[in-house]
């Protein structure tokens, strides 16, 4: 067993909710994670960690970021959802609509359908690049200050 | 389909299981047998790699086969399917991706896991992920059979039992031995021969027709003997309307299911950040839409050139179109053209259905051992390795899909393919959000949105026609049919997400503020992203 799951032994073994299960329990030697610290240090540790998250989720930098992905996720997945549904609901409810001639053998139903997998593509190139222009960057950013932070707390056992 | 078809298709066939073998033991060659290693593939994997991989994990026989069969049969309510799974993908991409890779290890439970008391949680997560990945596994299995069957001949009932046994040891083979390493290079070349082999038949088709796909389209329509009628929606699914409901009821869990089905959630794991997650979604996204546009060229060129009558002649639901449209486009039964590319598209539809088992069977076995034994093995027993668990895991999972293969193979693909999307969309969907997006949830919502959608979902299918009541149910003799529809997502995702809704609710835990502050920060930064 590896020094994590023994230091969990001593908060109490017969806790049937108390778990060290995400730990990587039973890797190979040479891959430790270094949990050795003594068991009240650990837990008033992880109280610490908990307040960095609380801290970054209060943070400026963090709730502009979340407010970039929302205002982007939001919309367009009620969108392409609604959009959806009007074509499966009119495919089983209009098929008189769906089969009007638009040009030759083309109906509303095949530009209907080549335009599902094209909003497809048009949104997946824009969620691409609103993530990479918008949010990329910032993310990065709030990911090394949330790791330094967490390092200090932990003392460099992260 | 003569002796040659078959010999030159086995032994491209026979090629394609000694490539993917030599993969195998060439990247197990110096394992160092960490569970990373085994789940993961380490995690260096690039977004084109795993943007290949994950369209050759998640286009199996059934699109390939069944989607252009039935578009060759039924004309445009064939295409209706191909949107639907193409659709499902922007779910996954805006939704799922990038915030399961920061936040995850190895499974869809490390995600809910996180904020929540973990054992209850990770026992309900590991039990539905288990649950969908046999259903899908067993509609490969099942698949692999009817193929044999159709391609080499009508070799009877022993042939096709022993292409199930030998599809499941293989895969046994690639994943206990080869891990994550193995799966993703074997469903990369899957994808490639794949790719390549539909490029090629699409090509042909365009070109027998000049490139006017409008001609293609009117000279289906006047083959199948519906006209116009052909190429718009309702030969399929316009019958009463418990059939429309039907069909809604498959497009709702086709759309919501993708994002909760495990093997796809596993593959997000194989590369280093968030952003490869991404970028590796939106190479998929490219590769599956390319491909479903050209099954819609496949389908209506089947149509046109072999024939609606034809196609039914050799299997009643259009599995066979593409092989014959293959054998057709090559130049007839008797040419060297016509028997290479038969060949070639049964090898490659064989390829398919492996690399798909290989990655259902590594995405279970990681449920079963990460989840399901690391929560329930006795604290006091010795303790085994993780990986070592797996690979047993793994073992156990394919000889009992390979022992459903052969029970289930009189049950439709289609059908079992839709069943598993309702259940992933029902059980794994709305826990994943949940856990993801909402600050409140707690440990009994999250148990309760699990098995709220997981067991109507199967009570459901219980109760439906496809078990009894029916002259085509499984059990015909009896009849305990009180649900109409074939396709329970329509009712139990509603009551995945009302079920998580209402556990959250009632429950007296307070939601744990400082686990979701870590959960939203961690899933959009990446900050302590393993």
């Amino acid at each position: 067993m590896p020094p994590a799951a023994g230091a969990a032994g001593d908060v109490g073994y017969d806790d049937p909710w108390y778990d060290a299960l995400a730990s990587g329990w039973g890797e190979a030697p040479g891959h430790v994670p270094a949990g050795t610290v003594p068991a009240a240090r650990q837990e008033s540790e992880e109280k610490a960690a908990a307040d960095i998250y609380l801290q970054v989720q209060r943070s400026q930098a963090f709730q502009e970021v979340r407010s970039s992905y929302r205002r982007f996720v939001v919309p367009a997945v009620a969108g392409f959802l609604a959009w959806y549904l009007a074509y499966m609901i009119a495919a089983t409810t209009a098929p008189g609509l769906m089969a009007h001639p638009v040009a030759g053998a083309v109906n509303v139903a095949m530009l209907a359908g080549l335009g599902q997998f094209l909003s497809t593509f048009l949104l997946t190139w824009a969620y691409a690049r609103h993530a990479r222009l918008r949010r990329d960057r910032a993310a990065l950013e709030l990911r090394w200050d949330t790791q330094e932070l967490t390092r200090g707390v932990r003392g460099g056992a992260v | 389909m003569t002796g040659n078809h078959q010999s030159l298709a086995l032994m491209l066939f026979s090629v394609f299981v000694a490539v993917t073998l030599g993969i195998t033991t060439w990247v197990s060659r110096n394992r160092r047998g960490s569970a990373e290693e085994f789940y993961a593939g380490g995690r260096l994997f690039s977004p084109m790699e795993n943007g290949f991989a994950i369209a050759g994990d998640y286009m199996s026989a059934a699109s390939f086969l069944g989607i252009s069969g039935l578009i060759a049969l039924y004309g445009y309510d064939g295409l209706l399917y191909s949107v639907g799974f193409l659709v499902a993908w922007l779910v996954v991409l805006f939704l799922v991706a990038e915030l399961v890779r920061n936040c995850g290890r190895f499974t869809l439970a490390d995600v809910v896991a996180a904020r929540m008391r973990e054992r209850p949680v990770r026992i309900a997560a590991g039990t539905s992920s288990v649950t969908v990945s046999v259903l899908y596994l067993v509609a490969q299995m099942v698949g692999a059979g009817s193929l044999v069957a159709l391609l080499l001949g009508r070799t009877g009932e022993a042939a096709q039992a022993w292409t199930v046994v030998g599809v499941g040891a293989l895969m046994i083979v690639y994943v206990s031995l080869g891990g994550m390493r193995a799966t993703t290079w074997i469903q990369i070349v899957k994808a490639v021969l794949l790719l390549g082999g539909t490029i090629a038949l699409t090509v042909l088709v365009l070109i027998r027709f000049h490139g006017d796909f409008d001609r293609l389209l009117t000279t289906a329509a006047d083959r199948s003997g519906h006209g116009p009628a052909f190429l718009a929606p309702g030969l399929a699914y316009g019958g009463d309307w418990t059939a429309r409901l039907d069909f809604l009821s498959l497009g709702l869990a086709l759309v919501l299911g993708t994002a909760g089905l495990p093997h796809i959630l596993s593959r997000f794991y194989t590369v280093p950040t968030a952003r490869a997650a991404r970028r590796s979604v939106v190479w998929s996204i490219g590769l599956i839409g390319g491909f479903y546009l050209m099954t819609i060229v496949l389908g209506f060129g089947a149509a046109a050139i072999v024939g609606p009558d034809t196609v039914r002649a050799s299997n009643a639901a259009g599995n066979t179109a593409v092989p014959l449209l293959a054998l057709d486009l090559g130049g007839g039964a008797d040419s060297t053209g016509g028997t290479v590319l038969f060949a070639v598209v049964a090898a490659v539809a064989f390829a398919t259905i492996l690399a798909v088992v290989a990655g259902i069977t590594l995405a279970s076995s990681a449920s079963v051992a990460h989840d399901l034994y690391a929560s329930l093995r006795r604290r006091r027993g010795t303790p085994r390795s993780e990986v070592g668990v797996a690979r047993i895991a793994a073992v156990g999972i394919g000889v009992a899909a390979i022992a459903l293969g052969l029970l289930a193979r009189d049950l439709n693909v289609a059908f079992l393919v839709g069943l598993a999307f309702a259940v992933a969309a029902s059980a794994n969907l709305p826990v994943l959000l949940y856990s993801l997006f909402w600050r409140g949830f707690t440990t009994r919502g999250a148990v309760w949105a699990v098995y709220g959608g997981l067991i109507p979902a199967l009570v459901l299918v219980a109760l439906s026609p496809v078990v009894s009541g029916s002259p085509g149910s499984l059990f015909p003799g009896v009849d305990f049919q009180y649900f109409p529809l074939q396709n329970p997502g329509l009712v139990s995702i509603p009551l995945g997400f009302l079920a998580g809704w209402l556990g959250t609710v009632t429950s007296a835990e307070e939601p744990d503020a400082a686990g979701h502050a870590e959960t939203e920060v961690r899933s959009l930064t990446g900050a302590g992203a393993v």
